[in-house]
């Protein structure tokens, strides 16, 4: 188990104030100016060298995601940090950990990682949601900017770098990055095109680069304590600390930071609690946030809860937000449920996201109560085909994907409930 | 995508809110919520503007507030901008009020997580008191809708109710919630579970015990 020193987040609870003078005493703001000098490159080679990849559900490489940002800065086309507060996949509740208890990890991370990219200011994009979070941050960044931390001259390094929030509205669509920027630029949440890439043309037509709050809140420590303590956490390819968030049937159900790679049945029994019922109990698992696919209890209980563990089992880490089902689960109305967020949470723009996400929302609701044919499993795997892949943003893929997996795993369980519908049908 | 409209654009509504603009306070936060943005950008805050446009209605109102067409032109004056760009934000994203509501919101999550810990019977018990969803009671006290996930899967079931969050829900504990906003009083916010403080496993703590009751720096033991 990760000892409580190698904890970034170590407020992560709230126990203590999340207040300037506080997040000081712990360790943060230490020096920042400092980090600062060791320069752009430096920074950013520290952090690809600590194997840090994306928080916010992808994977990619953070330090390679910097590196992509024009290298001159041209006062007429400034860079922009945007940092993505969004939070709202289903099971996912750590941002909102960090920035109501931690909001000056999340600050400070800001000047560092937008320094290292030569960015002028951060966006952070919080939620709508979030109002009470929301008025932490705001006041957190009020703090940083009356310290002398941030703005002008940012903790005495000669750089100039401002962090503003914007609040969100209800739009779990505006977590995809381009849909963010639009929403950012005051427009419907509706992802754009790429390529141009943000980090070529991005928020108000300059360079952006997007990342998710927990890659960047992160990265002071990651500095201070070398690229070499973070990687010593974790499988090749799977480096570093991560917060789980496991929700549903454990007996605790709770938000901790661990490491990477820590085997599923570890992670339950030690801060979970055990499954509901005893590992007997368990149907199935969501490991990574409900836009991947599931994974049948006796498949994951040995798996590493990282990016590749989770890929071999035809899942995926996601933001490691851990669904957990036990046996007394409906389990095809728990994945209808996510078919039917998706419906909701469709932005429209692609024919086969909106169309699609309905009539696959409808669909799962019949097979629910079993009051369909046993063909029409096959024609909604086939739809969840055409879905995926062919929109312009991920949604579709994510609403097609826990279908999938529904299919995959479950196919006997929703012919029996076809063939008890008929059953009755008859009598 | 949700199903959206706009409160009908009748004499009525022109009369009660054709001059509507913001108060002093409002205005204020307004000039600051556009300042967040590079000059000639100022487009950028009309998720702000119609939020402080919302709450403000609320205020006139005793309610959550609303959004009556009259408030969106106001806001698309205030900001340089077609009036329909203003509409497509508003009906866009869902916090945004499209007619008017309670003085309180009931807003049940009813994603897989909260599905999962009981957010039928939370649902169940807010239906029991004579709510349903997307109406306003008659007194008008409560606006009842089911909404997506509100990301505090680890404290699931939750509601989120005006600005506060009530997570760790049993039927009793939204029923003592319900009541003591009925009756006028403020509701502890966050977790309803005894003893539980925020997102920790309940019972003793797997982890950090030192911040439990210090505020520990964990540097000297790096």
């Amino acid at each position: 188990m990760l000892a409580d020193r190698d904890r970034i987040f170590t407020n992560v609870y709230g126990y203590q104030p999340w207040n300037l003078k506080a997040a000081q005493a712990r360790g943060d703001w230490d020096n920042t100016k400092a980090l600062l000098a060791r320069g752009r490159d430096a920074i950013i080679q520290e952090m690809k060298d600590s194997g840090l990849r994306g928080r916010g559900g992808a994977g990619f490489p953070t330090g390679m995601k910097w590196s992509f940002m024009p290298k001159e800065y041209k006062p007429e086309r400034p860079g922009f940090l945007v940092i993505n507060a969004d939070e709202s996949e289903p099971g996912s509740c750590k941002d909102r950990e960090i920035i109501r208890h931690d909001p000056h990890k999340l600050i400070e991370g800001a000047l560092v990682a937008g320094f290292a990219m030569g960015a002028r200011a951060a966006y952070i994009y919080i939620r709508g949601e979030y109002i009470r979070e929301a008025e932490t941050l705001f006041a957190a960044v009020q703090e940083a900017y009356d310290a002398g931390l941030i703005g002008k001259n940012a903790s005495q390094s000669g750089y100039d770098f401002d962090v503003f929030v914007h609040r969100g509205a209800g739009a779990y669509i505006c977590g995809e990055e381009t849909a963010m920027i639009e929403s950012l630029e005051g427009k419907k949440g509706q992802p754009r095109l790429k390529p141009p890439f943000p980090a070529g043309a991005g928020l108000y037509g300059c360079p952006t680069t997007v990342n998710n709050v927990e890659s960047i809140a992160v990265a002071p420590t990651i500095l201070r304590r070398g690229a070499g303590w973070f990687s010593s956490f974790g499988a090749e390819n799977n480096r570093g600390t991560k917060l789980f968030q496991i929700s549903g049937h454990v007996n605790k159900p709770c938000v901790v930071e661990e490491a990477m790679s820590i085997p599923f049945e570890e992670l339950i029994e030690k801060h979970c609690g055990g499954i509901r019922g005893g590992w007997d109990n368990l149907l199935a698992v969501i490991p990574g946030g409900s836009s991947v696919p599931l994974v049948p209890g006796e498949q994951i209980r040995h798996a590493a809860m990282d990016f590749d563990g989770l890929k071999a089992l035809g899942s995926g880490l996601g933001t490691a937000a851990v669904i957990v089902m036990d046996k007394s689960t409906d389990i095809v109305r728990a994945i209808s449920r996510l078919s039917y967020f998706y419906k909701h949470e469709s932005c429209g723009q692609c024919t086969p996201c909106r169309e699609g996400t309905g009539w696959m929302w409808r669909m799962m609701e019949r097979l629910r109560t079993g009051d369909a044919n046993v063909e029409e499993i096959d024609m909604l795997q086939q739809v969840t085909k055409q879905v995926e892949g062919h929109t312009i943003c991920a949604l579709g893929d994510a609403a097609a994907w826990p279908i999938q997996g529904l299919i995959r795993h479950f196919r006997p369980e929703l012919e029996r409930r076809i063939a008890e519908n008929v059953r009755e049908a008859a009598e | 995508m949700a199903n959206r409209y706009l409160e009908a654009d009748t004499p009525e509504l022109r009369a009660r809110w054709g001059g509507f603009a913001f108060n002093h306070a409002w205005d204020a936060k307004a000039k600051a919520a556009i300042a967040r943005y590079p000059e000639s950008r100022q487009r950028s805050a009309v998720m702000a503007l119609l939020d402080y446009a919302q709450r403000q209605v609320g205020e006139e109102t005793q309610t959550q507030g609303w959004l009556p067409l009259p408030a969106m032109e106001y806001v698309a004056r205030y900001l340089d901008m077609p009036v329909i760009r203003v509409v497509e934000v508003a009906t866009f994203y869902f916090m945004y009020n499209l007619v008017p509501v309670g003085r309180f919101h009931v807003q049940v999550c009813g994603t897989t997580p909260c599905m999962l810990r009981g957010s039928d019977e939370i649902m169940a018990a807010c239906k029991k008191r004579g709510m349903t969803k997307g109406h306003t009671t008659d007194d008008g006290l409560w606006t009842l809708t089911e909404v997506e996930c509100m990301g505090n899967c680890a404290s699931a079931p939750m509601v989120q109710i005006n600005d506060d969050n009530y997570e760790d829900l049993t039927a009793e504990r939204i029923d003592a919630v319900l009541d003591a906003l009925a009756a006028g009083q403020q509701p502890k916010t966050g977790t309803q579970e005894p003893g539980r403080h925020t997102v920790e496993p309940v019972g003793a703590l797997s982890t950090l015990t030192a911040m439990a009751s210090e505020n520990h720096d964990y540097r000297g033991e790096w």
